[in-house]
């Protein structure tokens, strides 16, 4: 296997560059593209359709709009797009729905989903998922903090924000409409990447254990890390492929209802495996360093005078 | 010296467990809980607010048994519908999700539930005369006129109310003699104005001309009514009046085809991942690999039956979790078969690797499942609807992979590893005779 004689560390800044140029990118993106938010977040009118066969999206357009609606990002999706979709900046009252069910139905022969929502119910979600992202963070900081150590937890949680970042990133940059399970898909990543980046760092902690009181120079930190990801990276390519099978057949054959939560965790689970290797564990190595030296010199000054 | 008892017994469980799955598969399956994404329905979250008794908006928060007797109110209203497993639920301060997977008429489920059926008995000037208070709970029905037109019947609590009604109504004499009876009579309405309409237009439901003082307790209904027409009055009375104004802020409506579509696609690819991911582990894993696979059926298996004892309702984010949990219970096996591996590498006896690499891989499954865990809890906690579905499946996942990928796994390992026929078979592992350590 080449993968267990590679050395991890040796890339590590070309690694951190690449991905602080990802967070800036993404940065960049959401002032210039912004997210596309779906209704979910904001407020309005979703209706779709799924049929047997391909469908027409400029019926569904033409049929909506005959009612004096605005339809607004049309889409057509599906293996053999007969999945489309429109929304309307307006949310429809009980009767106006029923109009509308209706009316399609006579029109294109299926019976559509329709959902609306309200301004206030979208920035409360919106305001959830940020809270939440937030609080199980901390939970793993702390958590990580007193079964290993403050510094793993922290370069842990800057990988799985990253990898959170990353996936935001992408859907800003390729404009996918985000959805209230793309929140479920976010998280879903973070305790993914957390898996990935405790597997990693058991190892390390283990291997600083075989060596200890021997960690002097950097070199060693380098080796400590490396040799763990070498003897933790089968596992990791081995469990992403077996997570990213089910979520390609997904992506292929699920239903279209759910695309967004398989590409969000198509992106997450990639993400999520390279943070861990390239990010997290070097990031550790460096930060660890550097407070050991911290410490040896508070301890080595007081004995001088 | 292999010791055959111990493949024996391997391969009774495996019968046994074969078995048991083999029986109880499809009655369970039967039993799983679809939501409305998977068999069309309809969820609408309402904004509640009190109503006053002169009919106006109050714009307070309204108070905790206000919302939960709205809540009872729209259970009966929902009974008389005759949906199966309806979910309502209070959220927050001031709102209510129902969600009724499998209802047929939603445009008329709808309605039902957002009316207050708030009964009133007023004179031509809007007076209130009585309200749905005084009618004996439970007790309109269905009934025929002399012409054989459905009516409503009810009982009064107090049969002097009625015949007081009665003589200050006759008292004002043609043509203001009229009793209007309305159903959720707002401030504003008139019965001037809606009089001029044109059935069904008319906000009130009748206006009887009262002729002579009537001390009785009964109190009918015409209002040409269609018989079904006359029967969902006569269940919404029944029900109860809902003092409340509900708006409704957030809605979905699935049809049932498309549900049903959804269902389809989804497990249709959740069955090719997860046969990928079986043979994948074979390949890779080989012997470790197949008795992986056993436990990950097993998994399935008890996460299923889990969703029936605890009444999970299946969503499209929830088999999504289903099958992501599967890559997670596979990911156990991982560590520990990848630990094995390693040991045999480094020159040890099959039975020593395995006792060594289940020991060493136990705390990094275990931090890697909690921490895994963690997420998931906050996600309950903070999700709504859709999000805290896929967080309870998330965490029946993780606790079952816990079981079934440590606990089962080991035991089938180590009966075939105790037995010693594995013994010096390092290939059955995916180790190569080449890769392994010379002492």
């Amino acid at each position: 296997m080449s993968f267990k004689k590679l050395n991890y560390m040796k890339y590590r800044k070309l690694f951190f560059t690449v991905s602080t140029i990802l967070v800036i990118l993404g940065i960049v993106s959401l002032f210039i593209f912004k997210m596309n938010l779906g209704i979910d977040f904001s407020s309005g009118t979703r209706v779709d359709i799924q049929g047997k066969h391909a469908l027409s999206i400029d019926k569904l357009t033409d049929t909506v709009e005959s009612l004096g609606y605005e339809a607004e990002r049309p889409t057509l999706a599906g293996n053999n797009n007969n999945f489309a979709s429109v929304t309307l900046n307006k949310v429809l009252n009980q009767d106006q729905i029923n109009q509308l069910q209706q009316k399609i139905q006579k029109d294109m022969g299926y019976k559509p989903t329709v959902s609306t929502v309200s301004p206030a119910v979208g920035r409360e979600l919106a305001k959830n998922a940020f809270w939440a992202v937030i609080i199980s963070s901390i939970f793993i900081i702390i958590y990580v903090w007193i079964r290993f150590e403050f510094l793993q937890g922290l370069t842990a949680v800057i990988a799985l924000l990253h990898d959170a970042f990353f996936i935001i990133t992408i859907f800003s940059l390729l404009h996918i409409e985000v959805n209230a399970v793309f929140i479920a898909a976010l998280l879903t990543i973070i305790g993914y990447s957390i898996n990935d980046t405790i597997v990693t760092f058991d190892r390390v902690r283990e291997n600083v254990k075989l060596k200890k009181g021997k960690l002097t120079s950097f070199e060693d930190y380098k080796e400590i890390v490396n040799k763990s990801i070498q003897q933790t990276i089968v596992r990791s390519i081995n469990t992403v492929l077996t997570v990213l099978i089910p979520v390609i057949a997904l992506l292929i054959f699920g239903s279209p209802s759910i695309r967004t939560f398989t590409i969000a965790m198509f992106i997450g689970l990639i993400a999520g495996v390279y943070s861990s290797i390239f990010i997290a564990a070097p990031l550790w190595a460096v930060m660890k360093f550097k407070h050991d030296q911290r410490q040896k010199k508070k301890k080595v000054r007081p004995q001088q005078s | 010296m292999v010791k055959k008892g111990r493949i024996v017994s391997f391969f009774v469980i495996l019968v046994i467990v074969a078995a048991i799955i083999g029986f109880t598969i499809k009655p369970l399956l039967h039993n799983v809980k679809l939501g409305l994404d998977l068999q069309g329905g309809f969820e609408v979250l309402y904004e509640v607010h009190a109503i006053n008794e002169n009919g106006q908006v109050s714009k307070a928060t309204p108070s905790k048994g206000t919302l939960q007797d709205a809540v009872s109110t729209i259970r009966h209203r929902i009974d008389a519908l005759g949906v199966n497993e309806p979910q309502v639920t209070i959220e927050g301060k001031d709102h209510i999700r129902v969600q009724l997977a499998g209802v047929k008429d939603q445009a008329k489920a709808r309605k039902l539930l957002s009316t207050t059926a708030n009964l009133s008995f007023r004179d031509v000037d809007n007076k209130l005369m009585m309200d749905g208070s005084e009618l004996k709970p439970g007790s309109a029905k269905v009934g025929f006129d002399q012409a054989n037109q459905p009516m409503v019947t009810m009982k009064l609590k107090d049969a002097n109310k009625f015949a007081k009604v009665t003589k200050e109504i006759l008292d004002k004499g043609a043509p203001n003699n009229k009793l209007v009876i309305w159903l959720d009579w707002k401030k504003g309405m008139t019965y001037a104005k809606e009089a001029t309409k044109e059935k069904p237009d008319p906000a009130f439901i009748s206006a009887p001309s009262v002729n002579e003082v009537i001390d009785s307790k009964d109190v009918q209904i015409t209002g040409n009514f269609s018989v079904d027409e006359a029967k969902e009055l006569s269940e919404l009375l029944n029900a109860g009046a809902l003092p409340v104004d509900m708006k409704e802020i957030y809605s979905t409506s699935v049809g049932a085809q498309f549900g049903q579509d959804a269902l389809y696609d989804t497990v249709l690819a959740g069955a090719i991942g997860i046969a990928a991911i079986f043979l994948f582990m074979l390949l890779f894993y080989r012997f470790g690999g197949f008795i992986a696979a056993v436990s990950l059926a097993i998994y399935l298996w008890l996460v299923i039956a889990v969703f029936v004892g605890l009444q999970v309702v299946l969503t499209l984010p929830g088999i999504a979790a289903l099958i992501l949990g599967v890559g997670m219970a596979v990911d156990a096996n991982i560590i520990t078969l990848e630990r094995i591996k390693d040991e045999i590498r480094t020159g040890k006896s099959i039975l020593s690797a395995y006792k060594s690499g289940n020991k060493r891989s136990f705390s990094t499954i275990l931090d890697a499942n909690l921490t895994t865990l963690l997420a998931a809890i906050v996600m309950f906690v903070y999700g709504t609807s859709s999000v805290k579905g896929f967080a309870v499946l998330l965490i029946v996942s993780i606790v079952i992979t816990f079981i079934a990928s440590v606990f089962l796994s080991r035991l089938f390992l180590s009966l075939w590893v105790k037995s010693r026929v594995l013994d010096k078979k390092p290939r059955l592992f995916g180790v190569k005779e080449s890769d392994i350590d010379e002492l």
